[in-house]
């Protein structure tokens, strides 16, 4: 493995695979919090010159976090196919790039791909990409997934309801909710982040959402996002859940500071089959972000984009229905502005479908960071460009539990009616029925949460 | 939880507060939906009239306050290439956020909510006030960032200061390692003056939002003193640190050998609140604990969990930890 490379006119020495996946990444704080990145704009570009030139076996017998001492690790190895890794194993990394971008290369082949990569060699591929290259790539594939409802149609766009509320006040989450629905939002997920995560405030929320599910008839499904524990605890009691939600995150050590391991999820897993509301079979729906690792000091001296490839490798072994990065929740220490938010933001989805799992974004910002909603209505354009899947929607973006913003209602129809997409296809007859879209756009009711009074 | 022993210690906490005032009672805590509500919580406008008062006593919408606002002490802005004197025969008018009449069901929606519901739209857009009022609260939050408690406020806690590593707002922001470790001269200040090992160490940091503290700690502390005393835990020496970070409280378990850590800090500033406070609680925190060990009550604020309120809830959630020996995850797990 050439570790070493002579670029304009000057030596670069890289001291490990690890340095050179850490050096070839695109400028982001978190990896100079960790004290990681590339030093000078030029040792950046000869790390992805050396990174060019590896091979994919270099990166794969090279692990950066050996399988005996990380879970996530042997669960990402365990589900590699090995004719497929066989036949690009003596690929340069520069070569993998060109197959991925090749117009001979589509859905199909990309998807058979996957199947032959781990997370690293993703990560890898990701590093030598342009912008627009992870925006082009990742709209070739299209990924569907099964909870109540299929999503992820080649020209849908899907959203998830986030009517949050800052006392879990069940007639304040519902005014949102009926707000949200009159703009065709949520056929991903009606999906709740509770203040209170008491097994009691999660079944009361669970109830409600799936209530006023049912006596509107809508195809969807719902979901509380308290600690995985916790939601277990409330189904068992009863609750009525359609799919089981978890931070997740890229090391074994990470998981653990969230309170998770593999085994739990298994756990969870039977549960939500036989105790869960919802059909499946895509029954999780996990949330990831670049950073959180060295957030929970758990990162191994590892970049941030390839602990979060690992996130994906981790997810898609348990068939998710829906993951989403929250790209700029996580602060300024990790992704430290606008053009570092977006650039996360299209590595991780391009990373998501790579890894052949149903990738959405919350495109989102704190207060404390320097963007603001312009910003992120720019990534949301990017993003739908590249085929995301869904993203999250509040209250004119602003979500008044979780103090920072999102997308808005009206940025869901925006993207919507600019691009010719559509929501899925059983919540667009459904939105219709309603009389909420009229020949495929809003009508001129939408948008007045009155609609939902009887 | 046991509703009833809360409302019975909040009860008692005000009863205690009323007669320790006389008649400058504060502003008696509702439970949440009760609370009137307080539709867009307008952080410039609170400022700039230097009290909450008005704003939580009033059972009108803020956006009806902001047009009353003007008598109220105003801020001139003025752009720095602004070139033409002020014409003082036009009378400057605060602007407008009020969208238009509203129906019935959307009017009573809006009541349930903070949220921006029923605000209508321009094609798919938002409509120009909305968006103009949306800008201006994220203007206000980003401008709330940081700032720092003051002196008097220390005073009135009764509470001595310390400070972490970190040297300024910019560091703080992007090294968080710096706000997780306190100064030398700080460790050996709180050895000097802590009672150590206590069965709860209270510690209180402005983090993000120094005004989520300057608002809401002193009734906080109140009811959780007074929620502790009734339940027989001791208490040990309560301290400030400037620009803390939530997993500081692992030191300073470390340092006392702290049964429980109960710690008071200033949440992100958000659009409806830059004033909202979080409590952390921890079973004896020490260095390398994991974040699932940790509990958290958020949105401790006047149009969120009002701060009265949070003060006795948190005394009977320590209560529960002592009792359990177990936090965070743990504690859910031994609850069975």
């Amino acid at each position: 493995m050439n570790l070493s490379v002579i670029f304009g006119g000057e030596k670069y020495n890289f001291k490990s695979l690890k340095d050179v996946m850490a050096k070839a990444n695109e400028e982001k704080s978190g990896d100079q919090l960790a004290g990681i990145a590339a030093e000078t704009v030029q040792q950046r570009i000869a790390a992805k010159a050396v990174l060019s030139e590896l091979l994919v076996k270099d990166i794969r017998e090279n692990p950066l976090v050996p399988q005996e001492n990380d879970e996530v690790s042997r669960i990402i190895e365990g589900d590699i196919n090995e004719q497929i890794y066989g036949e690009i194993k003596n690929w340069s990394i520069e070569q993998l790039r060109e197959y991925i971008l090749s117009n001979d290369t589509g859905d199909r082949e990309l998807k058979r791909l996957s199947k032959g990569m781990n997370s690293e060699i993703i990560a890898a591929v990701t590093k030598l990409m342009s912008n627009l290259d992870l925006v082009h790539a990742a709209n070739k594939v299209e990924i569907l997934s099964t909870c109540n409802i299929t999503i992820g149609q080649k020209g849908t766009l899907s959203s998830r309801l986030q009517p949050n509320h800052p006392t879990d006040n069940i007639d304040g989450i519902i005014a949102s909710l009926k707000e949200g629905l009159s703009y065709g939002i949520g056929d991903a997920v009606i999906g709740i982040n509770p203040v209170d995560d008491s097994v009691e405030s999660v079944k009361k929320v669970l109830t409600a959402t799936k209530e006023f599910i049912n006596d509107w008839s809508i195809p969807t499904q719902n979901c509380v996002l308290a600690h995985i524990t916790t939601q277990m605890k409330a189904i068992k009691q009863g609750a009525p859940a359609d799919m089981i939600f978890q931070s997740i995150a890229g090391t074994e050590i990470a998981n653990r500071s969230f309170g998770i391991s593999a085994d739990l999820i298994r756990e969870a897993e039977e549960l939500i089959k036989k105790q869960g509301t919802g059909t499946g079979p895509n029954l999780f729906y996990f949330e990831t972000g670049q950073g959180s690792e060295l957030s929970a000091e758990a990162h191994m001296g590892i970049d941030q984009v390839t602990l979060e490839s690992r996130n994906y490798g981790f997810a898609r072994h348990f068939n998710p229905y829906i993951v989403n990065t929250v790209v700029g929740f996580i602060g300024p220490e990790y992704l430290y502005n606008n053009k570092q938010v977006i650039r996360a933001g299209l590595e991780d989805h391009f990373m998501g479908k790579m890894h052949g799992i149903p990738m959405g974004v919350d495109i989102c910002y704190t207060n404390h960071i320097k963007a603001d909603q312009n910003d992120v209505e720019d990534l949301s354009v990017l993003l739908t460009a590249a085929g995301v899947n869904f993203i999250i929607a509040a209250p004119m973006g602003d979500d008044v539990m979780l103090n920072y913003q999102s997308m808005s209602f009206h940025d869901v129809a925006t993207l919507l009616q600019t691009f010719g997409k559509k929501p899925a296809p059983e919540y667009l007859a459904w939105l219709e029925k309603m009389g909420i879209y009229e020949n495929g756009r809003l009508s001129a009711r939408a948008g007045d949460l009155s609609i939902f009074e009887r | 939880m046991n509703d009833q022993l809360v409302s019975m210690i909040t009860q008692l906490v005000m009863e205690k507060m009323e007669k320790s005032t006389g008649s400058q009672t504060p502003e008696i805590a509702a439970t949440p939906t009760e609370q009137p509500l307080i539709k867009f919580y307008d952080t410039v406008e609170n400022r700039s009239s230097g009290t909450t008062e008005a704003i939580a006593t009033s059972q009108e919408p803020l956006i009806q306050l902001y047009q009353h606002g003007a008598p109220q002490q105003v801020t001139t802005v003025t752009s720095a290439t602004f070139e033409q004197p002020v014409n003082d025969a036009v009378p400057i008018k605060p602007f407008q956020f009020e969208a238009g009449s509203l129906s019935e069901s959307v009017q009573a929606a809006k009541k349930h909510t903070p949220a921006r519901i029923g605000v209508g739209r321009a094609g798919t857009r938002p409509k120009t006030k909305t968006w103009l009022k949306f800008r201006l609260d994220h203007a206000a939050a980003v401008d709330a960032v940081y700032g720092e408690v003051t002196e008097d406020l220390l005073q009135k806690l009764d509470v001595f200061q310390v400070t972490t590593k970190v040297t300024d707002k910019e560091e703080y922001i992007t090294r968080p390692d710096l706000g997780r470790r306190l100064s030398e001269e700080s460790k050996a200040l709180i050895q000097q003056k802590c009672k150590p090992q206590p069965k709860v160490q209270i510690i209180i940091s402005n983090g993000l939002s120094a005004s989520a503290i300057e608002e809401n700690v002193q009734d906080v502390y109140l009811a959780l003193q007074q929620s502790l005393s009734n339940l027989n835990i001791d208490i040990g020496t309560t301290f400030y640190i400037d620009k803390g970070r939530v997993a500081l409280m692992d030191e300073i378990g470390e340092l006392l050998q702290a049964e429980v850590i109960v710690y008071l800090i200033g949440e992100r500033p958000g659009l409806v609140s830059a004033e909202s406070m979080s409590a952390y609680l921890c079973y004896k925190p020490r260095i390398g604990t994991v974040e699932a060990e940790r509990m958290v009550i958020s949105n401790i604020h006047k149009g969120g969990i009002p701060p009265l309120e949070a003060g006795a809830y948190l005394g009977t959630v320590v209560e529960k930890i002592l009792r359990y020996q177990a936090s965070g995850v743990e504690l859910v797990a031994k609850e069975g």
